[in-house]
């Protein structure tokens, strides 16, 4: 495993790309958040935590995007072929690329949660999001704020290992990208079209995206379809599954 | 001349002549139907449409609350012009026959609403959705002249009091009403005219009061924003009413068109009742009914509704009919995945290579790609829609739902600008496809462009100012060309985009994002053939 993992970390490292999309996973999150800050106001949102990190939204894609191309990347070049020449053990193989992936997205997932939430502690008293009004300042001591941004960085791991998933599932990068943002986006946009509550509960209740998005929640908990520490177990859900399908089609299926 | 010095090349040219544009289309269109994966994701794509759709109405029931439980819910009244529309008011009227006018001065309206309105009214009976015309004041928007519920013109401009009453004055003649206003009973000003096919010898002439449920959006978690109104009462306060024509005398009689159905009709007043604001209503101010001052003929007038085309929304009865193509956005991420492997397996296979080296011109074959890409994604989306729509507008009507009618040239704009929405959208990720020369880097950036857009301007996260700019200036602003409703300036309604409102019209949204396709795809030929392969 060790070894596997060395190897890993040597492919994503020299891999061209990888810190290209780190970057842009955290700068991407970080200008969303402070976009949004900027042109807040206390009459549209209620929740100042949420309001932050909002980047989150933008962010994800590149965490996606670099996960999926850790795997499909080696099956579009063959590199496979020789990964798994060199370490026949398939399921060590992909845990060492799941470890590798969680790991690359939290570590841009702190940086970026950490820059939002800076920038919204910065921007969002100027817009009436003051202790005066309600707000408490956004500090990670507070225990609700520290449950978002930890939330959001574990959210932005769990992204990467449901795509890392879906591309040793499905074995081409383009495709993979497709299956990840279709299951990500199409959950909140029929939900919101339904009209029966019920339904509508349901669908966002198991919509990884908008289950797992519960997380950033600090205010209104009762209101939330899902609560936040279920919502991310349902994305954790979502990943679990589609790890364990793509694993067992790579242990059947010939590279 | 020429060809007898240079023959071997001018061979070379005829030949190279011959493979014209139809070929290279010719070319690319054998590609894409042998790859048996791409064909396969059409019909992924045209499920994928059809299925969301499909599941979505099966989840949209519309039940009404009644005091037993749910209930079926009443009809919604269908007006002249075949819209949905509201038609409560309360009524103070008498028949009138053959020709007539009346003129009435209002000195008071009493209503929060800033579409809270009282005049007077020619109307079709007290049959809800029936033919009518009014001049009438506001609350908000001064005197207006409205007819057969979408008809809306401005008359006088400022509020209604005692200080500064408003004369309002109709005139039946054959189809035509006429309206006019005043602010001092002598000096009149044409506001229009309202031709109403088909009006009976025999109308209602009156007037009226009415104001409609408030609006008030308040956001909440992801994905809605809720909307909770009730309705609101205006009061109206009118005298010197005068009538000319065949009337039936000055018996005045008080209806709540479109009231609760069984219940206490408010009563019919008159000048003969006893003591002054004896009759009409119980006495409550909170409720509608109207009351007739004997000394000095004055009425005043309590009534809540509204007389306006009914719009989609929380406060509206029905559903617009693109619901049906909600399936449309998970037809678009296969499109944009097909849209971008049709060049992005040629560079990761080197067919690329054969490709430019085979044809003269590598703009013209990345133009042969784009119709190919955009002539399958077009029939797909349209045959797609073409099943989705009815199939869809069946299940939502078997559930209970109203549907807001649309004509046969929107729906014909429905279907086929679903297929121009795949089309453009598989375009764009070729030529995406082709700058980045990368398949997950292209369909993620596709996706980002327009379907994220789109989720972040509906899912309340944004205020309503940055979300109406990202649908103008984004790709997103294409999926305009599916909407079906209209908005009315006459109505408060909540226009935003999961109502099925776009800050754009439908052509226009379309023609946006026509333009990034355009530009994409500009930047992509002059890279293709500035860089090696």
């Amino acid at each position: 495993m060790r070894l596997a993992l060395h190897a890993e970390w040597t492919k994503l490292r020299t891999q061209p790309g990888t810190a290209a999309l780190l970057i842009g996973a955290v700068v991407l999150t970080v200008g969303l958040s402070t976009g949004v800050a900027a042109a807040s106001s206390t009459s549209s949102a209620s929740d100042p935590a949420k309001l932050a990190l909002t980047g989150i939204y933008l962010g994800q894609i590149a965490v996606a995007s670099l996960s999926v191309l850790v795997m499909g990347g080696e099956y579009s070049t063959g590199m496979i072929r020789t990964t798994l020449g060199a370490i026949p053990r398939r399921w060590t193989v992909l845990a060492a690329k799941a470890t590798l992936v969680a790991g690359a997205a939290a570590a841009a997932g702190v940086v970026a949660v950490l820059g939002s939430l800076l920038a919204g502690a910065l921007i969002l008293p100027g817009h009436g999001f003051t202790v005066a009004h309600g707000y408490p300042p956004l500090s990670p001591s507070d225990g609700a704020v520290l449950r978002a941004a930890v939330g959001s960085v574990l959210y932005l791991a769990l992204i990467a290992l449901l795509s890392l998933g879906v591309a040793t599932a499905v074995r081409d990068s383009a495709a993979a990208v497709g299956v990840v943002l279709a299951l990500l986006f199409l959950f909140p946009i029929v939900a919101s079209v339904v009209s029966d509550p019920h339904w509508q509960r349901h669908l966002q209740q198991i919509a990884p995206m908008t289950a797992g998005l519960a997380v950033q929640a600090t205010t209104g908990l009762r209101s939330l379809p899902i609560g936040p520490w279920a919502g991310l177990g349902v994305l954790a859900a979502w990943a679990a599954g589609w790890l364990l399908t793509g694993g067992l089609l790579l242990r059947l299926r010939d590279a | 001349m020429s060809a007898t010095i240079t023959p071997y090349r001018s061979q070379v040219q005829a030949q190279a002549a011959r493979a014209g544009f139809p070929q290279l289309l010719r070319a690319e269109w054998t590609k894409f139907r042998t790859v048996r994966g791409w064909m396969v994701g059409l019909v992924v794509a045209a499920l994928a449409l059809v299925g969301v759709g499909v599941l979505s109405a099966l989840g949209s029931h519309r039940s009404c609350g009644g005091p037993n439980g749910s209930i079926t819910c009443p009809s919604v009244p269908v007006g002249p012009e075949g819209g949905m529309v509201t038609d409560r008011f309360y009524f103070v009227h008498q028949s009138l026959a053959g020709d007539g006018s009346i003129t009435a001065r209002i000195t008071g309206l009493s209503g929060k609403e800033p579409w809270s309105k009282a005049g007077v009214i020619v109307k079709n009976g007290t049959g809800q959705g029936s033919a009518y015309a009014a001049v009438l004041a506001t609350a908000g928007h001064g005197v207006r002249m409205q007819y057969d519920f979408t008809h809306d013109t401005a008359g006088l401009s400022g509020a209604v009091s005692a200080g500064s009453p408003r004369w309002l004055r109709l005139t039946r003649s054959g189809d035509t009403v006429t309206g006019y206003d005043s602010s001092d009973g002598s000096n009149w000003t044409l506001i229009g005219t309202a031709h109403l096919a088909g009006l009976p010898s025999t109308v209602q002439i009156g007037m009226f009061a009415t104001s409609p449920d408030a609006v008030q959006t308040t956001s909440s978690s992801f994905g809605s924003s809720s909307t909770t109104g009730g309705p609101t009462l205006a009061t109206a306060t009118f005298d010197q009413v005068g009538l000319q024509g065949g009337t039936s005398g000055a018996v005045w009689k008080g209806d709540e068109v479109g009231g609760a159905q069984g219940g206490p009709v408010v009563g019919s007043g008159g000048p003969g009742a006893a003591g002054s604001g004896a009759t009409g209503g119980n006495g409550s101010p909170t409720s509608e009914g109207f009351q007739q001052d004997q000394a000095t003929g004055a009425f005043s007038i309590r009534g809540s509704g509204d007389i306006a085309p009914s719009v989609g929304g929380p406060l509206g009865d029905g559903q617009a009919v693109e619901r049906s193509l909600v399936g449309t956005f998970a037809g678009l991420v296969v499109v944009i995945v097909l849209g971008t492997l049709f060049i992005t397996a040629e560079y990761r296979r080197g067919l690329i290579r054969t490709t430019l080296t085979a044809s003269q011109g590598r703009g013209r074959v990345l133009a042969a790609k784009a119709v190919v890409a955009a002539a399958v994604s077009f029939v797909t989306g349209v045959v797609a829609a073409a099943v989705a729509l009815p199939l869809c507008m069946h299940i939502l009507k078997a559930n209970g739902n109203a549907l807001y009618p649309i004509g046969l040239l929107t729906e014909v704009r429905l279907v086929v600008g679903t297929g121009a929405l795949l089309a453009v959208a598989a375009v764009l990720a070729l030529a995406v496809g082709t700058i980045l020369r990368r398949g997950a880097g292209a369909v993620t950036v596709v996706i980002a462009m327009i379907v994220l857009p789109y989720i972040l301007a509906t899912a309340s996260v944004l205020p309503a100012g940055p979300s109406e700019w990202l649908l103008r200036l984004t790709p997103a602003a294409g999926f305009a060309i599916q909407q079906s409703l209209k908005a009315f300036s006459q109505v408060a309604g909540v226009y935003t985009p999961t109502n099925g409102f776009f800050p754009l019209s439908p052509w226009a949204g379309f023609a946006v994002m026509c333009g990034w396709a355009a530009v994409a795809l500009a930047v992509a030929g002059y890279l293709l053939r500035r860089r090696d392969v």
